[in-house]
């Protein structure tokens, strides 16, 4: 399937969830969907059987700045061989999504890893810590405007 | 020692293990693997929660190689200057890395590199794979408790970075790749060496096979051990090896090509279950040592036919992309290794997310623990083959 005739199917069942899609004129076409829709949108994807999105190939966050973050789902069909991207943007003073970690288990830790980075918090994920920093650090690192702590647990931070 | 026990207390006494008998209580313990264990390949650390010798949960714990790729590629001045921060994510395998990255950015700037930039550099990367596969191989080896592939693997690894060395001059680190290009041309005779390598190499397979592959008590430790049914390798996102052990016939390679792999012709090997189940621990294992047969093929067959020209593509000098996102994924002899890059329309990039394959195929491992041995967590451990560069990013 084309992107266009994924946003199609899409439509028929999630016409209000959708927000905003660019489909051609870029390398990979997308479409935005509201952050408490996204596990829906996810099942409905990952089972219906034109469609049969069963991997999850990368899941990001993002810092668009401005008092915007967003998460990125770049999904793959290894039935079909067809690609499609996903992308929420939430708010950065309520940072809630819901999760898809039980839709596709790869997701687990990739939102992990988004809310360790960004401060994103995945609404119904099993297990929500940070894993690549600290348990006790403090701050979302790979934010735009993230200031690098002087002491980290009375050590200097040095960099 | 007094085992009567009166008729109250043996209703009392918990009996969670099957076979043990009933005077035996059983409690869940903690053990902690790692950070600084020889089995955990890195710093890597395994809160292990067992009941005597079988594992009822592991828990992973990651992040003490974690050295902020992500942050510095935002901060670096221009695109270039993030490929040496590729080099240090897979240590073992650096050429692969760079490439998915040059491969993501040539896409982001629609440029095309000459096709003697192309072969140079599938040539490089097969070759890296195969060193890549040796650690494994030899380092699996050596955690079940073979000494001696071990010694033979880092023999001919050496080889394999000999040629590196005289390409690019360097041996484990490289930024060799360039957008655009290479920094170096091969050097002189380098199909004759190259050649007199594999006619070597493909000698060392079959010894490999011989100590190793098929010894019994190699098969004893990794039969029927781990199994990763092909249903929740797909659904947690497995790749590479980790995939094609559970016989899912799946390489991007050959289903989502990309550079010039299209026109080489080589096979896909999958786990059969041979020794065991399909998925086990012998099959991810196996699937490593047919890969390299296959490396060896598809470079026998880009020295033959690399074109001459030039090793850099004409290219502006400062790099800016107009604002624009990618996500490019390569075959890595770990597995899928994809870079999310967005542009900004400046000269360095505005993201840059990697999903490292080492880093899913771990998250997998409390799945096929479960219900191990000890033991058995150094052999799945080890056929998972991660590296923690990778992992932690």
């Amino acid at each position: 399937m084309i992107a266009q005739e994924i946003y199609n199917a899409l439509q028929e069942r999630f016409a209000d969830a959708l927000l905003e899609a660019k489909l051609d004129g870029v390398l990979n076409p997308w479409i935005k969907v509201a952050p408490d829709r996204i596990k829906d949108v996810a099942q409905f994807l990952r089972d219906d059987e034109r469609l049969a999105f069963d991997s999850l190939m990368c899941l990001s966050g993002m810092d668009y700045t401005g008092g915007t973050l967003g998460v990125v789902y770049h999904l793959h069909s290894m039935q079909w061989n067809h690609k499609i991207t996903l992308k929420v943007d939430v708010p950065v003073d309520n940072p809630h999504v819901q999760s898809v970690a039980s839709v596709w288990r790869t997701a687990n830790w990739h939102e992990r890893e988004a809310y360790d980075m960004f401060g994103i918090i995945f609404d119904g994920h099993p297990d929500l810590r940070r894993i690549l920093m600290p348990y006790d650090w403090v701050g979302h690192p790979l934010r735009k405007d993230y200031q690098v702590p002087e002491f980290y647990n009375g050590m200097k931070v040095p960099y | 020692m007094n085992t009567a026990i009166t008729a109250t207390e043996q209703e009392t006494r918990p009996v969670t293990v099957p076979g043990f008998g009933r005077h035996l209580k059983s409690e869940e313990m903690v053990v902690n693997m790692g950070p600084q264990h020889p089995s955990t390949h890195g710093v890597l650390r395994l809160e292990l929660i067992v009941d005597g010798e079988i594992i009822v949960d592991a828990i992973p714990h990651i992040g003490y190689l974690h050295r902020c790729f992500e942050k510095h590629a935002e901060h670096m001045v221009n695109y270039q200057q993030v490929i040496p921060y590729c080099d240090r994510m897979d240590y073992v395998a650096a050429m692969n890395a760079e490439f998915g990255y040059v491969v993501a950015c040539e896409k982001l700037l629609n440029i095309k590199v000459p096709e003697r930039v192309e072969y140079i550099r599938v040539i490089m990367a097969e070759f890296q794979r195969i060193a890549s596969h040796l650690i494994a191989i030899g380092t699996y080896g050596l955690d079940i408790g073979a000494f001696t592939p071990f010694l033979f693997c880092m023999r001919d690894r050496e080889a394999i970075l000999d040629i590196f060395e005289q390409t690019c001059g360097a041996r484990l680190l490289y930024n060799y790749m360039w957008i655009g290009g290479l920094s170096h041309d091969v050097p002189v005779n380098f199909a004759d060496k190259v050649k007199t390598f594999i006619k070597r190499f493909r000698g060392t397979i079959k010894e490999l096979n011989d100590l190793l592959s098929y010894n019994k008590i190699f098969i004893e430790r990794t039969a029927n051990v781990g199994v990763l049914p092909a249903d929740v390798a797909i659904n947690c996102g497995a790749s590479g090896p980790v995939l094609r052990g559970s016989g899912v016939k799946w390489d991007l390679r050959k289903n989502d090509p990309y550079s010039i792999y299209d026109r080489f012709d080589f096979e896909i090997p999958v786990g059969k279950g041979l020794k065991g189940t399909v998925g086990d621990c012998w099959d991810r294992y196996m699937v490593r040592v047919q890969e390299m047969e296959q490396s060896l093929n598809i470079i026998e067959q880009a020295v033959d036919k690399l074109p001459p020209g030039d090793v850099q593509a004409a290219i502006p000098k400062r790099i800016r992309p107009d604002a624009g996102e990618v996500y490019v994924r390569t075959e890595t002899p770990k597995g899928e290794l994809g870079y999310y890059i967005v542009a900004d329309g400046t000269t360095s990039p505005f993201r840059v997310k990697v999903r490292a394959p080492c880093f899913v195929n771990l998250s997998l491992l409390p799945t096929i623990t479960r219900g191990a041995m000890i033991a058995d967590v150094v052999a799945i451990l080890g056929s998972i083959d991660i590296v923690l560069g990778e992992v932690d990013r």
